[in-house]
């Protein structure tokens, strides 16, 4: 039990070249505590008693990639709906307005069924429907007390109030003074026990902002939204986590709730407590409070595996903004025992000015504004991409990058890296190991995390010795595995010349090609 | 990529700046967090010195891979179903009856009883909390050092902020304390190149970094303790014998072309930069930006007079957290920086501030399907006695989760998914009053005038009881959390420093906002936000608009074409200067 503790403590001493003294990091692991309720659900607690304040993060092991076909953007949504109360938040009548909600599920099924017909829909009809629709939505919010969660939460002192959805998971979070616990358990578990769809559709569009925001009025936006469409085609990576239009503007309140009662349960949720908080009192206010959710079992991992690449992909954005380039090569999920290496080869090209891709492409070829290669993206939990991206400097193509690029790829499959780059990459890793843990939010997420993704908060350490064994040979071999042709998806932005503006060493890009 | 590096690198709350516009910081208020939140010139994408998936997330990427419900604004089953027991079924009768029974009692019947609804709660009293004071010391050549132990990590963390930054630059020459707080690390020293630094830090997972605002640049080192010595002398080494080689310069300029040549690309970097230029007035030191030509006039010798200008003692506040012992590294930096004779002081510019012609700025980007909308005003100083009535104005108007702009034009009509702002407040110039939103092209002139409602009744529905108080526990129920690091306070302490505040500020602040009154709302809000003296800023594409902008009055289109580079640099090229 103690054994992988000793080996952390050795592996920081040499990474600080020092004694540890007051920071003897066995305390670390006396301030953990850890108990799974009878429903499933997982609390970790660290306690870190500096301030009289705490942090906390609930995860959701559901993603996007469980958004069922023609649903996409649902599990966002849920981000979204997780603000808007519960039956005694956000209410001036829960009794009345329950039926009014019924309403308009009701009046919008109708709507959607006509809407949706693509022979013999009938316009008058349509509008009527849609007429009835609006109304119901009126009649419902005259009982909505806006934002009283989000409220409530500020009022009592909480601090960062949010939430993000990615591929493969839901995510609530804030930090509150730590006289707050009581409160925090009674509002966290509420809105997880009994979640209202009110104001769903008004949402919806609010969402619709957010894709208009981040996807479509920006350049890279858009390129990445085709170019992972094209890097995935089974794996629901393939899909946006904010959805497609057409259906933000299809799904109801009820496919909302229906995509809840089947994710959002205890036994698929764990949850990060960090802060001045003694778990033999949080533990029981926990108990109390969360007791409450449902005892659904975890939802089967139901997943389909992205068939092997045997093809080269590209996507060509022309567009009005400058050049950016962009490729992936597909690689296993988060288990894979390769993991670290991923993480080496990352860290040796890409960390910091000394990193391989800066030296080469920014430093000496003088042909990129920036460039870097990192793993885990568009997620983790399945297989998923190892990508580079660059931009290039005035006058110098995405052509360039790519075959600097490719060069340096090369050079990883043919050459040993070095000693010195080998040990940098597990010095660095020690240390912003230790960086965590000196933020309460940061370290809530952690143990939230390796909690779901490994069952055990602990691989948070042990991840090191898994970096501690990372050799050479394991580098060149996983870059000859991974980097192959075949395995590629690359994603341009090519400047549309209408109104191309002559920058800087636009002659010398021009001559030397 | 494992769990952690993701964490580390990906994760969302404080990486969004770069991307999301001016009035981005943590949640919460924060005295210090907010100094010079205006400054700075959009670092484009990508700084080597950002973890790479930071980098992608926070600009080259905004499809992040994780969204989040609200973007960061500075103001900024049920029941329980019965549990499959096919053991229960071997068990007795009476047993099972039993377990049921406690079953029932579980889940049903003891926690109802037990669970109280949120508003039953009667948290206890925060238990007292009083932060560590960092310890001052002036030195007699009128360095200002702050020395706050912390010894739950073994890591130390220093900085060393110094008077002077880009309002203080010659106009011709915008950009130069851009290239100076690049170049003045990566230039490296006399005896040891900027590369050969990255070697040596790197390999102790350690770092010294320059940078530069409006009005200070800085250089800031953080270390394992162990190592602290050796980054130390290095630090000292680049503080006083920088070497600013000149292939560091080119490569910082042809970094700065890129980031012009792309300015237009995003909308949030083009509302960044033209919301300033309209509030201050393009010419305002504040608003400048760099142009191919100001930073092509930069030169290696333009960087080392500016060091000889402004690095001495009594420019510098020294501010340094971490496990240390106080008494111990006090002997240590008097040792560093007692003997460094005084320079002359730097002198702040004499700047004009002008409220902006009111009216409609137009700028058109056709690849846009939503406008971004902001309007603006000059706003305040903090050292003015209405920032605290301010401050609660600002909160339950556009500052928090229940402002009336987050109910009304999100929650209520679902017209934007950003949408916020307030009076401005910096240090010591007038902030920059930002009410803004985003909304679909078709409704950006139904945007507008959302928001020009919501002004009038600022002025015509004075703060309810519940909103004052509301807003007022906002600010005074998280208060803590201005104080709940080592490092918090003594940022704040460094930057009340810095702009010449009381160093008791923070607790100043508190009892000042117990006071305000919604008299004092509503004067504020009658004395700082008036509609038509705004000036709207509207980025979009009006191929796409509902109502022409016109409706609302004249429209000025703002040309935001980029001035060509000089005719040298075209024939030249970057990077063979």
């Amino acid at each position: 039990m103690k054994c992988w503790f000793a080996k952390l403590t050795c592996l920081l001493l040499l990474a600080a070249s020092m004694p540890l003294g007051a920071q003897d990091l066995a305390s670390y692991e006396k301030r953990v505590s850890v108990k799974t309720l009878p429903n499933g659900l997982t609390v970790v607690i660290w306690r870190r008693p500096e301030a009289p304040v705490f942090s906390f993060f609930t995860l959701v092991d559901a993603g996007s990639a469980q958004d069922p076909l023609h649903e996409t953007g649902l599990a966002h949504m849920m981000e979204h709906m997780a603000f808007k109360g519960t039956p005694d938040i956000g209410t001036t009548d829960y009794a009345a307005e329950k039926p009014a909600l019924e309403k308009v599920e009701q009046t919008y099924s109708a709507y959607e069924a006509e809407r949706i017909k693509r022979v013999g829909q009938d316009p008058q009809r349509l509008a009527q429907l849609k007429t009835a629709w609006e109304q119901a939505i009126k009649e419902a919010d005259k009982y909505v007390v806006q934002n009283q969660f989000g409220e409530i939460v500020e009022s009592h002192g909480g601090v960062g109030v949010n939430a993000f959805t990615n591929y493969d998971e839901t995510a609530y979070m804030y930090s509150m003074p730590s006289n707050m616990i009581e409160l925090w358990a009674a509002l966290e578990s509420d809105r997880l026990a009994h979640p209202v769809m009110r104001e769903f559709y008004k949402e919806r569009n609010v969402v619709m902002e957010e894709r208009r925001m981040r996807t479509d009025s920006r350049p890279t936006g858009r390129l990445v939204e085709q170019f992972l469409g094209t890097a995935f085609m089974a794996n629901p990576y393939h899909r946006p986590t904010i959805g497609y239009a057409s259906d933000l503007q299809s799904f109801s309140a009820t496919d909302a709730a229906n995509f809840f009662q089947r994710y959002y349960v205890p036994s698929n949720m764990v949850i990060g407590l960090v802060g001045d908080l003694d778990p033999a009192q949080v533990f029981p206010i926990v108990e109390k409070y969360f007791s409450r959710l449902s005892t659904t079992p975890k939802p089967a991992e139901l997943f389909t595996e992205e068939p092997a690449q045997n093809s080269v992909r590209e996507v060509t954005l022309h567009d009005p903004a400058q050049p950016f380039y962009l490729e992936g090569y597909h690689r296993p999920s988060y288990l894979a025992p390769d993991d670290a290496v991923y993480d080496a080869i990352s860290d040796i090209l890409s960390n910091g000015r000394t990193s391989r891709l800066y030296r080469s492409m920014v430093r000496d070829k003088k042909i990129a504004a920036f460039a870097a290669g990192f793993s885990g993206w568009p997620g983790i939990k399945y297989g998923h991409l190892f990508a580079f991206y660059g931009v290039p400097l005035p006058g110098h193509t995405n052509e360039e990058l790519q075959k600097a690029v490719h060069e340096e790829i090369d050079k990883l499959k043919t050459q040993d890296v070095t000693d010195e780059e080998l040990q940098m990459f597990k010095t660095r890793t020690k240390a912003d190991l230790l960086r965590g843990l000196a933020s309460n939010e940061g370290l809530a997420q952690q143990l939230a995390t390796y909690q779901t993704r490994y069952g055990d908060w602990r691989e948070l350490f042990r991840y090191l010795d898994r970096v501690d064994k990372v050799t050479k040979a394991d580098i060149r071999r996983v870059s000859n595995q991974v980097f192959a042709p075949t395995n590629r998806t690359v994603g341009v932005i090519e400047t549309q010349s209408a109104s191309k503006q002559p920058a800087p060493g636009a002659g010398k890009g021009a001559e030397q090609q | 990529m494992s769990v952690r590096k993701q964490l580390i690198t990906g994760s969302a709350a404080l990486q969004r700046r770069v991307c999301e516009g001016p009035f981005l910081d943590e949640p919460g208020f924060s005295p210090a967090a907010l100094e010079n939140s205006k400054n700075s010139r959009p670092e484009l994408f990508c700084h080597p010195e950002r973890s790479v998936r930071e980098n992608f997330a926070a600009s080259c990427h905004p499809e992040r891979s994780a969204r989040k419900v609200f973007p960061t604004r500075r103001f900024c089953g049920s029941g329980g179903r019965a549990v499959e027991g096919s053991a229960v079924l071997t068990l007795s009768i009476c047993r099972l009856a039993l377990l049921l029974l406690c079953f029932v009692l579980f889940f049903t019947g003891l926690s109802p009883a037990q669970v109280k609804s949120w508003n039953r709660i009667q948290p206890p009293p925060l238990p007292a909390f009083k932060p560590q004071e960092p310890v001052r010391i002036q030195l007699l050549n009128g360095m200002v050092l702050f020395l706050q132990e912390d010894h739950e990590l073994p890591l130390i963390d220093a900085t060393a902020r110094i008077r002077g930054g880009s309002i203080y630059e010659a106009p011709n020459k915008t950009g130069l304390t851009d290239l100076y707080g690049d170049v003045w690390r990566t230039g490296g020293t006399k005896t040891k190149t900027g590369d050969q630094m990255d070697d040596f830090l790197e390999a102790r997972a350690a770092k010294i970094e320059t940078d530069n605002q409006s009005d200070s640049t800085s250089i800031s080192l953080n270390c394992l303790k162990g190592d602290f010595d050796a980054v130390f002398d290095m630090f000292l080494d680049l503080l006083h014998n920088p070497e600013f080689r000149p292939d560091k310069l080119e490569l910082a300029k042809e970094q700065m072309y890129t980031e012009i040549s792309r300015r237009n690309d995003n909308v949030d970097s083009i509302v960044r930069r033209e919301s300033r230029s309209i509030a201050y007035g393009k010419d305002n030191p504040y608003a400048r930006v760099p142009e191919y030509a100001t930073v092509a006039d930069v030169t290696r010798e333009d960087l080392l007079n500016w060091h000889q200008q402004y690095v001495h003692p009594n420019n510098i506040i020294f501010g340094i957290t971490g496990d240390f012992d106080a008494k111990a590294m006090e002997a240590k930096l008097r040792q560093a920086f007692e003997s460094w004779p005084k320079g002359p002081d730097a002198k702040a510019p004499d700047i004009q501030f002008m409220a902006p012609k009111p009216g409609t700025y137009f700028v058109r980007k056709t690849d846009v399907n939503q406008s971004s909308i902001d309007m603006l005003d000059l706003g305040i100083e903090r050292s003015n006695p209405d920032y605290f009535a301010v401050t609660v104005m600002n909160e339950l108007f556009g500052g928090s989760f229940s402002s009336r702009l987050f109910n009304h034009l999100r929650s209520g009509k679902g017209l934007a998914y950003a949408v916020g702002g307030g009076v401005g407040a910096s240090w010591d110039h007038p902030g920059v009053t930002n009410i803004d939103m985003q909304t679909k092209s078709a409704s950006t002139v139904d945007g507008i005038e959302g928001l020009n409602d919501e002004i009038d009744d600022l002025h015509k529905k004075p703060a309810t009881p519940q909103e004052l108080k509301r807003a007022k526990d906002d600010i005074l129920n998280s208060f803590i959390f201005q104080f709940d690091t080592p490092e918090k306070v003594l940022r704040e302490k460094m930057a009340y420093e810095f702009y010449h505040y009381p160093l008791d500020f923070l607790e100043h602040y508190r009892s000042e906002v117990e006071k305000v009154t919604a008299e004092d709302v509503s004067r504020v809000a009658n004395k700082y936000v008036h509609k038509d003296r705004m000036a709207v800023l509207v980025v979009g594409n009006d191929t796409e608009f509902g109502k022409a902008l016109s409706t609302l009055g004249p429209v000025q289109d703002v040309d935001i074409t980029i001035p060509p580079p000089p005719a040298s640099l075209m024939q030249q090229g970057p990077g063979e200067n």
